[in-house]
């Protein structure tokens, strides 16, 4: 599968834009298209949402996910679903190696939780996801548990989990091609109070394909 | 404690009922191998409902037992489980939908089984979150009670079967008024062909406020923090 990347020419993309960090991004990427997320310095979290783009009720589903694959990381060969048992996606080229789909979207309030009242007032992914969902004619309501490209959450057997170092690196990329119309949002995030970015969020490239 | 009220939730059954600070929800198997799966909304502010991720990583979990705090997506403790005799519960597993059941079961319709009829928590479920004005936008993730999954070191997930017996119970104290929907239902990865939920019985009991040794509070800065957001909620 990863020998397909060879082929997507970044000159013949329809979409080609970099996400500053604590940025978002919405779009939808049609059935057959594909979405390269790259992770330009490395160690930066991507946290992203799908929807049906003609019915957003029916949305990403992580437990879904995880069941149906029976693998609690998401990579090469994985396949998205929905609330409503629906392909959405499949990744189908990714350099990295590992997507985490159980630690969320950093907010405002779980932030307090994390690491106190200092924080409260800095900028986090689900304030972004709320004014993107707004955009889309959603609200706080849509916005389920996410994927987080190139985050690292391992899992242990007595059922610890912890947020390890990255390992994603300069320019790694995953390739996801849609099973449908998708509504993507992503929220390049902002966090300052976790190790796993080196406190220092950075920017992600975002290219598209459409169906070959 | 004797209880201030009690029910029976039979095997395919759903109940929907409001748990207040000052109570408790014990949910206690009648037989072994039972699985409840359950969501949670707030009940005076529905926006407001049940986080996995927040759950798990303010806690550094991926299952849940007594001392553990359920998270809303708001940095608020809705439940703490305050007693747990089987020791893990599954907070990674989705509800399963009728094509789940019809393909792992078979179709037994009304007609032909009356009651005895193969239900889906997540049909079920949705109706009564329809009940409270909800719908489909509105379903958290679920928390399969008395059920465990486990990861391998590769990440490969696997149902562990007999994780719960007769008469093994769970409490759940109310650190906010929560909505709590539940259905006696099969895992959805127990590999078991036949279509056999088993019946739980719930109970509501009288609970002093978490005090401030609590074994909840205790388990991590992280919940003492979120345990004085959901008491700041009720000023």
């Amino acid at each position: 599968m990863s020998g397909a990347t060879a082929l997507r020419d970044p000159a013949t993309a329809a979409l080609d834009v970099v996400v500053e960090a604590g940025d978002g991004w919405a779009g939808v990427i049609p059935a057959g298209g594909v979405l390269r997320i790259v992770d330009l310095h490395g160690n930066q979290a991507a946290d992203t949402l799908f929807y049906d783009a003609h019915d957003h009720e029916n949305r990403y589903d992580a437990q879904l996910t995880l069941a149906r694959n029976g693998a609690i990381y998401l990579t090469t060969g994985s396949v998205l679903y929905s609330s409503e048992g629906d392909e959405l996606l499949r990744i189908v080229d990714d350099t990295c190696g590992r997507h985490d789909t159980l630690g969320g979207a950093c907010s405002r309030e779980s932030n307090v939780v994390r690491y106190g009242g200092h924080v409260r007032d800095m900028h986090a992914c689900r304030d972004t996801f709320t004014r993107l969902a707004l955009e889309q004619g959603m609200e706080k309501r849509d916005l389920t548990s996410n994927v987080n490209f190139f985050m690292n959450v391992p899992v242990t057997p007595a059922g610890e989990l912890t947020f390890a170092d990255g390992i994603s690196a300069p320019g790694k990329h995953v390739e996801l091609e849609m099973a449908r119309d998708v509504l993507v949002l992503i929220s390049n995030c902002p966090q300052l109070n976790n190790p796993c970015n080196a406190y220092d969020p950075t920017p992600i490239r975002l290219l598209s394909w459409p169906p070959s | 404690m004797s209880a201030l009220l009690t029910r029976a939730l039979p095997g395919g059954a759903t109940a929907a009922l409001v748990v207040r600070p000052g109570r408790a929800l014990r949910i206690t198997a009648q037989e072994d191998g039972a699985n409840v799966a359950a969501l949670l909304v707030r009940a005076d502010a529905p926006s407001e409902r049940y986080s996995m991720a927040d759950t798990l990583k303010a806690q550094f979990v991926a299952y849940l037992t007594a001392g553990n705090a359920l998270y809303s997506d708001m940095g608020r403790v809705l439940m703490s489980i305050t007693r747990d005799d089987c020791g893990w519960h599954d907070p990674l597993s989705p509800l399963p939908s009728d094509a789940d059941v019809s393909a792992r079961y078979g179709v037994r319709t009304y007609q032909q089984a009356r009651n005895e009829m193969h239900r889906s928590a997540r049909r079920q479920l949705v109706v009564e979150l329809s009940k409270q004005g909800l719908g489909r936008r509105d379903v958290p993730p679920a928390i399969h009670f008395f059920s465990k999954v486990a990861s391998d070191d590769a990440g490969r997930l696997r149902f562990v079967p007999g994780n719960s017996a007769a008469g093994d119970a769970v409490e759940l104290r109310a650190e906010l008024p929560t909505l709590v929907l539940l259905h006696a239902g099969q895992h959805p990865l127990d590999p078991a062909e036949e279509y056999a939920p088993r019946a739980v019985s719930l109970e509501l009991v009288a609970v002093p406020p978490a005090p401030a040794d609590d074994p909840v509070r205790r388990f991590r800065p992280e919940n003492e923090r979120g345990l004085a957001a959901s008491e700041e909620a009720l000023i």
